[in-house]
C-alpha cells in the first residue's frame, strides 16, 4: 500500500515525459489557419513587369509552397514537388522568397519548375504575413483563399499521402 | 595553452554582446526603452530559447526591421505585439496571456510547490513518533527514560 502512491507518480511522470518526447518543440502552431490568406500585391518571378495578387490564387484549391534557392532543406521536397505537378496534376504556387531573381531562375531551371504561378518575395513581406519562420513552408489554400493547412519544413511523401492529398480532395469541388 | 582559450573565450563574448546587428537610431530616448523591451519579450522563432534582441537569426532581424518601423509610425506597443500574434501566434510572447490552453504554465509550478510542501509536511509528521495515549504506557515509558512525557 506504501507503494501506491510512489508508482502513481512514477507512471504520471512516465506518460507525461514519453508525451513530451514525442512533440516536436519545433512546432509552432500557425494562428492563420481557417483564416484568409493574406491581401498582397508582388511580382512575378520570371517578369518583374508582371503583377500577381491575391486574387490570382482564387478559384480552386491549391498549394503555396514558399522556397528559397539558398534553402537546403528545399531540395531536398523539390522532386516531389515536381512529381506532384506533372503527374498527378496538383496545382502550386511558388512563393519565393528572400531571394534573387537570378538565382531563383537558375535554381528552377536545375530542378525543375513544378509552379503554376512563382510570386517573387524578395523582402519577405508576404511572408512575415503568412507566419513563415523556416524554409520551406507548404500552405494548402482552399477555393476562397483560406488557408487550411500548413506543413512547416519539407514536405514528406507520407505527409502529402495522409494529410495534404485527402484535405486537397476534400476542397475540390464537386463535380459538375 | 592559458592564453589562447583566454582570447577565445573573450571573441565568444564579444559575439554575444553584439547581437543586433544594425542598432537603430532613436531620436527620442523613450522610444528606444520601448523597443528594448519589446525586443526582450518577443521570442525569435527560428533559435527559440532566445528573444528579438539576442538572436542573430535573419527572421530575427526582419522582425526587429518591423518593430522599429511599427514604433516610428507611432504605433502602441499593443499594436505591435498585436500584429506578431496575428502572425506566428502566442509563440512569439514570452509572456503568454493567461487562457486555458496556458493554465498549466501559469498555475503548474505553483501547484507543483503546494503539492510538494503537503508531501513533505505529510512524510514530516508520520515520521515523528505519536506520543502514547495510554497513561500506562506514558509512566512505562517515562519510568524507563527517566523523563516524563505528558501525553498530549
Amino acid at each position: 500500500m506504501r507503494f501506491v502512491v510512489p508508482l502513481a507518480i512514477f507512471i504520471v511522470l512516465v506518460v507525461v515525459l514519453s508525451l513530451g518526447l514525442k512533440l516536436d518543440p519545433r512546432y509552432v502552431p500557425s494562428p492563420l489557419i481557417d483564416k484568409p490568406a493574406p491581401e498582397f500585391a508582388l511580382t512575378r518571378l520570371a517578369d518583374p513587369a508582371a503583377p500577381i495578387a491575391r486574387a490570382d490564387l482564387l478559384g480552386r484549391p491549391l498549394l503555396l509552397n514558399v522556397w528559397a534557392s539558398w534553402c537546403s532543406a528545399c531540395r531536398v521536397e523539390h522532386p516531389l514537388l515536381v512529381d506532384l505537378a506533372q503527374r498527378e496534376g496538383v496545382e502550386i504556387i511558388g512563393l519565393n522568397y528572400k531571394d534573387t531573381r537570378p538565382e531563383a531562375a537558375a535554381w528552377l531551371k536545375a530542378h525543375g519548375d513544378p509552379y503554376r504561378d512563382s510570386i517573387f518575395d524578395p523582402k519577405g513581406k508576404l511572408g512575415l504575413d503568412l507566419g513563415v519562420y523556416g524554409v520551406p513552408e507548404t500552405f494548402v489554400l482552399d477555393a476562397q483563399g483560406v488557408i487550411r493547412y500548413k506543413q512547416v519544413g519539407p514536405m514528406t511523401p507520407e505527409i502529402w499521402r495522409d494529410e495534404i492529398k485527402p484535405l486537397l480532395a476534400e476542397l475540390q469541388p464537386a463535380a459538375p | 595553452m592559458r592564453k589562447l582559450l583566454l582570447v577565445a573565450l573573450l571573441l565568444l563574448a564579444a559575439g554575444m554582446v553584439s547581437a543586433a546587428d544594425t542598432p537603430f537610431e532613436f531620436k527620442d530616448p523613450k522610444v528606444e526603452r520601448r523597443y528594448q523591451k519589446l525586443a526582450n519579450e518577443l521570442r525569435c522563432l527560428v533559435c527559440q530559447n532566445q528573444s528579438l534582441a539576442d538572436s542573430h537569426a535573419d527572421l530575427a532581424q526582419d522582425l526587429r526591421d518591423e518593430v522599429y518601423r511599427m514604433l516610428n509610425d507611432g504605433q502602441t506597443d499593443e499594436e505591435i505585439v498585436g500584429f506578431l500574434v496575428e502572425r506566428y501566434g502566442d509563440f512569439v510572447l514570452y509572456r503568454p496571456p493567461v487562457a486555458g490552453i496556458t493554465y498549466a504554465l501559469w498555475f503548474g509550478p505553483a501547484l507543483l510547490l503546494a503539492g510538494a510542501g503537503l508531501a513533505w509536511w505529510r512524510i514530516g509528521r508520520a515520521k515523528a513518533p505519536a506520543p502514547p495515549t495510554d497513561p500506562a504506557e506514558a509512566a512505562a515509558i517515562a519510568a524507563l527514560t527517566g523523563r516524563r512525557n505528558e501525553p498530549s
